[in-house]
């Protein structure tokens, strides 16, 4: 198969919605003219036009709101923020109402909205630029959210967020954005993941790791020197999707190793990790044979110091040394 | 609050003004009807909300009517109206029932929200009302958003945004304002001014030179006041801007001065302490609205007395009936509480059944 970076395959996505459906529109800061701060919108202004593909001044709370206005009649905005870290000046429009306004009108409306952007540390900006909201969203009931971590699981969900008719938040990962992966090509048909669904990223025996985005490729790269070094076959269930969350994906890995690492950018307190940890102890009780244990981001705002914020963040050598601690 | 209207200078009258000059006597009096309509739902509202019916907040329009009701009387078909938490008077004029309005306020599964809404959130779609919204100034750049669907779908159209003179000073507002002539959106942002932000008047709350509506200068919009008490008046001015948006593309900031006769909302401890009761008193007496274009349509000899008392008895009488109504409608249900979430879910679609989308138990 055909192997695209993980920026193109979600160009890919938007460049085929948008020639699938009239409504569908891009909107965000440099995302025409400039081609994507990130490059991930390039060439689609130029082909799709100032009527499609839109620049917004850095004004969140302003275009975000408006892209949920116009989708209450019927628009299929596709809205980036250059950063999900900024989601702080847009926040009420993000959740009361692209998140509560279906519900308050008794369903007699529906936001079929993207927000979509980066949404991770690692890459030395410092605090405010370096947020993972993905759990804080999910916790909305009203929003969906996925996170996906290949370039394949990128197109994919995002063909599948712009075709949902309620709010789909995509963490996307500027870590990952240069990545190269096999991407069915579009001549093989419409290619689409659905939202809900986890992947298992590394089939295994003796120990699921549990992650999504960035956090699949450490737990990955864990896998094999466990394997390697430990002779421990580990399982790496990757999420994908953090709401809707595919529970027996989780469970049934969990009941087949007896044993969970759960590996996740988030911070630890109440963060996505949180939520897999208490469904765990829920469904899959009796399977354990030893406490869940978690790999997060150390529990402080992202240091910038480019010498050491790699340690804050979850990576194999510490998912490695989680995982010996229990098996 | 000083009303728009200087003393020393004779009013102008908008009477004659092409959008009114075509009324008839019929349109005149269900004006009339729907102004009186309005205020005795307000009315009954606080009633019910004084004998226990409803939880929450209570926000009152009496004193407002005539801006609510002028602008609805100029919707057309692709017009659409958003405003903020006092919404139940947008409601009526855009048609809503007072059924469905009552039995929301009182959380029944029969409300246009099937009670899960409430006071501030009243919403019908197919009338081209998108809420009742309970953020101060959160609903204004939705507003942009309907406009700019409009001008997306190539529809001659205006999105009628309310907000009170309480949300000028809000960040989203303004960046909405920017959005609105950057990218020449058919909306008018309509300021219902009734001089006070809940307990802090205009003059302690907000910077200005002239007035509120003026700050469209920055953004080179277009602006003007009205005087709310002149139904005439209100859709005079706010016809031209509607206009300008439906023909022209373009946004405008409308200050409409007004005054609410009870506090911000029933909760509103304060609400006789800011504001000196002669205050309250001069404008009831002199200002009302209602009362104006009663006086206004006996004057045009197209209303008496008598049928005026028989209109707002006819509107007493529908008012108790929404009573009747809502009162023995029926709750919600704990298992209505997940409905309304997902528009997946509520369809039952194949998406909606991959993955879970909600986590109780």
């Amino acid at each position: 198969m055909r192997e695209i970076e993980y920026r193109d395959a979600l160009n890919e996505a938007f460049d085929e919605e948008l020639a699938r459906d009239e409504n569908v529109v891009l909107m965000g800061e440099e995302v025409a003219q400039y081609n994507g701060a990130y490059k991930v919108t390039r060439g689609l202004w130029e082909k799709w036009g100032d009527k499609r593909v839109v620049d917004t001044p850095i004004s969140e709370a302003g275009f975000i709101g408006m892209g949920i206005g116009a989708s209450m009649l019927g628009i299929r905005p596709v809205m980036e923020l250059m950063f999900w870290s900024f989601h702080s000046v847009a926040f009420d429009q993000l959740v009361n109402n692209a998140a509560c306004v279906r519900y308050m009108a008794g369903g007699l409306i529906n936001v079929p909205i993207v927000m979509r952007g980066p949404a991770n540390g690692g890459t030395n900006v410092g605090a405010t630029h370096s947020h993972t909201p993905e759990g804080l969203f999910a916790a909305f009931p009203g929003l969906k959210v996925c996170s996906p971590a290949t370039p394949a699981d990128a197109k994919g969900l995002m063909k599948t967020a712009i075709r949902d008719n309620d709010p789909v938040y995509v963490m996307e990962n500027t870590l990952l954005y240069g990545n190269k992966g096999p991407v069915p090509d579009p001549a093989e048909g419409d290619f689409t993941i659905p939202l809900g669904k986890a992947d298992i990223k590394r089939e295994g025996s003796d120990i699921s790791l549990i992650a999504h985005g960035r956090s699949v490729l450490h737990a990955l790269e864990a896998a094999e020197k466990l394997q390697s070094e430990h002779n421990i076959n580990a399982e790496v269930v990757d999420l994908r999707s953090i709401r809707p969350l595919d529970q027996d994906a989780i469970i049934n890995s969990v009941v087949k190793t007896n044993r969970a690492v759960l590996v996740d950018e988030s911070k630890p307190f109440c963060g996505v990790s949180a939520q897999i940890a208490t469904l765990i102890q829920e469904h899959a009780f009796d399977h354990l044979d030893a406490p869940v244990k978690r790999v997060c981001t150390i529990d402080a705002p992202a240091i910038y110091s480019p010498h050491i914020e790699d340690e804050q963040l979850p990576n194999a050598r510490r998912v490695v040394e989680q995982v010996l601690t229990i098996a | 609050m000083e009303s728009a209207t200087s003393p020393n200078i004779a009013p102008l009258d908008f009477a004659g003004s092409p959008v009114n000059k075509t009324l008839t006597s019929d349109q005149k009096i269900d004006y009339y009807r729907l102004m009186t309509r309005i205020r005795s739902f307000e009315r009954e509202s606080l009633r019910q909300y004084q004998g226990g019916k409803m939880g929450g907040f209570l926000h009152l329009y009496i004193g407002q009517e005539s801006v609510a009701v002028g602008a609805a009387s100029l919707m057309g078909d692709n017009d659409h109206m958003i405003t903020a938490y006092r919404c139940h008077a947008h409601a009526l004029a855009v048609g809503m029932s007072m059924n469905e309005c009552m039995a929301e306020l009182f959380g029944k599964a029969t409300g246009c929200s099937k009670g899960k809404g409430g006071s501030m959130h009243f919403f019908a779609p197919d009338k081209n009302f998108w809420g009742g919204h309970g953020i101060v100034a959160g609903q204004t750049p939705l507003g942009l958003g309907l406009g700019y669907g409009l001008k997306y779908k190539g529809l001659e159209g205006a999105a009628l945004c309310f907000l009170g003179d309480g949300a000028v000073n809000q960040g989203a507002y303004h960046e909405s304002l920017n959005l609105a002539a950057l990218f020449e959106i058919p909306v008018v942002y309509i300021i219902e001014n009734n001089g006070y932000s809940m307990g802090t008047s205009q003059k302690r709350s907000s910077a200005f030179k002239d007035c509120l509506a003026q700050r469209a200068e920055a953004y080179d919009m277009d602006w003007d006041l009205v005087n709310g008490e002149d139904l005439y008046e209100i859709r005079a001015k706010l016809g031209i801007a509607m206009e300008r948006a439906r023909k022209q593309s373009r946004p405008s900031i409308l200050e409409i001065s007004t005054y609410r006769y009870y506090g911000h909302s029933v909760a509103d401890a304060r609400a006789t302490e800011y504001r000196s009761p002669e205050e309250i008193q001069k404008y009831k007496e002199h200002h009302d609205p209602i009362s104006l274009w009663k006086q206004r349509l006996i004057k045009e000899g197209i209303l008496t007395e008598e049928s005026a008392k028989a209109i707002d008895k006819e509107a007493r009488k529908e008012v108790s009936e929404s009573v009747k109504f809502a009162d023995e409608s029926p709750a919600p249900t704990a298992n209505d509480i997940i409905d309304d979430v997902y528009w997946e879910t509520d369809n039952n679609t194949e998406a909606s059944k991959i993955g879970r989308h909600f986590f109780n138990d």
